[in-house]
């Protein structure tokens, strides 16, 4: 467990099944019944058509690094340099995160790189979707 | 929609010191400082404004302060360009008759903290949820977090980056309000301080206290005023995203692409029609997605327009002509500077002034490519 001094998300009704699964080491999304495109943020509704009926899913928990910054200036729990990065999963949503088990270098963290979710326990309500290196390309 | 020049700016006042801090004012005194400033130049008494929009403070706190009753308000705030947003819906609010003259203010005690609200999410908020955690410091952390993808898209280079920074130290050196003057170079820009790779120092904006006003009223009564109008010829607006992770396109602006686009047209120009143009500068990369999504240039092809002097004083587009957020001023939300500086261009009474300039353009981010607007002027009324 970390040891984390920042401000932690809080879920709301709409997203208590996305930090449920995290709990449990799975990336859950939702998408739309009928196109079966996959949305983020978790809202109730598709945003593409907020009529359709939608559906949580687990995701492939893959994706590629899409950008990052490498920030030199840590707010408290974090040590700089550091990144935050963006991911695009393989279901094509975004997601902002941090990248561990790598070195925070430029040369490290190569765009389009493949990534798999690794998720970081913080306390008993919050895991972080944080994100690594994949394993396997 | 308003026709082109229907409304006039018949007052503008600003408020930048060279170094950066007014220390004896709060933030609702930057707003009303500046509002008093722009009412002396255009010779209006508080009882003459019946229209009150502003961002950082409400409409009431400033109208109340002022001892002004308005028919209309707006405290549409969406960031830095909320200012570019109350011109636009200051143009409709004239000319449906909500009210006659419209009071826009901006204040902002960025660097001295007086009397400003706090930043911060709720726990339950989308950003808190979805960017907070991964340990952001504020704009030059999230800002700068598609950029990555853009230089790769495009073949941007830092050095590019940064030749955005050199060209507008150039204009700030000759304007006397400007926090940076001194001359800088590429290597300079590159050897600033790291702040989030890949943006060191000097490609982020200043961090400053200021404030600004604009008095916008019917174009007929325009001509009655002490100060040569300037009429708003167009303007636009949108909004994409309040968390940029969620941006459609790494490489472009949607809100960029509605607003600027809106603007022109409501305003019958071209591109070739633009002597002058302001794109909001927070970072360095503003300029280029700006000029891009504007429709300027076309597709990765800003940097070159840059690195190519096309933006200098004596090129074929000067941009951001009052040295921007990075050499010139940023409070926090810059919309307003520069929208006064596209004023004193279109009076002739900027700076680093642009001979010959007709029309100007004004274009703002808000947020973090959260928002948009932008606002089409001209010293000539079609």
């Amino acid at each position: 467990m970390h040891d984390y001094s920042k401000v932690l998300p809080q879920a709301t009704p709409e997203t208590q099944p996305y930090w449920d699964g995290l709990k449990e080491g799975k990336l859950m999304l939702q998408r739309n019944k009928q196109t079966g495109r996959a949305y983020f943020p978790p809202r109730p509704f598709d945003p593409r058509d907020p009529f359709a009926e939608v559906e949580w899913f687990e995701a492939s928990g893959k994706g590629r690094l899409l950008s990052y910054v490498i920030s030199h200036r840590p707010p408290p729990g974090f040590e700089a340099p550091f990144a935050i990065a963006v991911v695009e999963t393989d279901e094509g949503i975004k997601m902002m995160t941090n990248i561990i088990d790598c070195p925070q270098t430029p040369e490290a963290l190569q765009l389009d790189m493949r990534l798999e979710l690794a998720p970081t326990k913080v306390n008993d309500e919050i895991t972080l979707p944080t994100w690594r290196p994949a394993k396997e390309a | 929609m308003p026709k082109p020049g229907s409304v006039a700016i018949v007052g503008a006042a600003e408020l930048v010191s060279p170094e950066g801090r007014f220390p004896e004012l709060s933030q609702l005194g930057l707003h009303a400082k500046a509002a008093i400033m722009a009412m002396k130049e255009a010779g209006l008494k508080p009882s003459d404004i019946d229209g009150v929009a502003c961002a950082g403070a409400s409409p009431t706190e400033v109208a109340f302060y002022l001892g002004i009753t308005p028919t209309y308000v707006d405290g549409t705030a969406v960031g830095g360009c909320s200012f570019m947003i109350h011109v636009r819906h200051a143009v409709a609010a004239i000319e449906s008759g909500l009210a006659k003259t419209v009071l826009i203010t901006h204040g902002e005690s960025g660097r001295s903290g007086i009397g400003r609200g706090g930043f911060g999410f709720a726990r339950q908020s989308l950003n808190a949820q979805f960017e907070g955690w991964t340990g952001p410091m504020g704009p030059p952390t999230m800002f700068t977090v598609p950029v990555l993808r853009y230089m790769k898209t495009y073949g941007v280079t830092e050095e590019h980056l940064a030749m955005v920074a050199v060209v507008q130290r150039e204009y700030a050196a000759r304007n006397p309000n400007a926090m940076m003057k001194d001359p800088i170079t590429i290597e300079d820009v590159l050897n600033s301080r790291m702040i989030a790779y890949p943006f060191r120092l000097l490609m982020c904006c200043l961090v400053t206290d200021g404030g600004g006003a604009l008095i916008l009223t019917s174009a007929d009564r325009a001509k009655d005023f002490p100060t040569k109008p300037v009429y708003v010829l167009g303007t636009g607006e949108s909004v994409e995203t309040p968390m940029v992770s969620q941006m459609e396109d790494f490489t472009s602006s949607r809100a960029f692409r509605v607003a600027g686009p809106r603007a022109f047209q409501e305003a019958g120009i071209t591109h070739d029609d633009v002597d002058h143009l302001m794109i909001y500068d927070a970072f360095a990369h503003l300029p280029l997605y700006g000029l891009e999504d504007l429709g300027f240039v076309g597709r990765g092809e800003a940097a070159q327009f840059i690195w190519e002097g096309n933006t200098r004083a004596n090129g074929k587009l000067p941009l951001n002509t009052n040295g921007g957020g990075l050499s010139y001023t940023h409070s926090g939300m810059y919309g307003m500077y520069a929208l006064q500086e596209s004023v004193r261009q279109c009076r002739g009474t900027a700076p680093a002034q642009i001979p010959g300039v007709k029309v100007s353009v004004a274009h703002g981010v808000g947020g973090m490519f959260a928002a948009s607007g932008t606002v089409v002027l001209s010293n000539e009324r079609p």
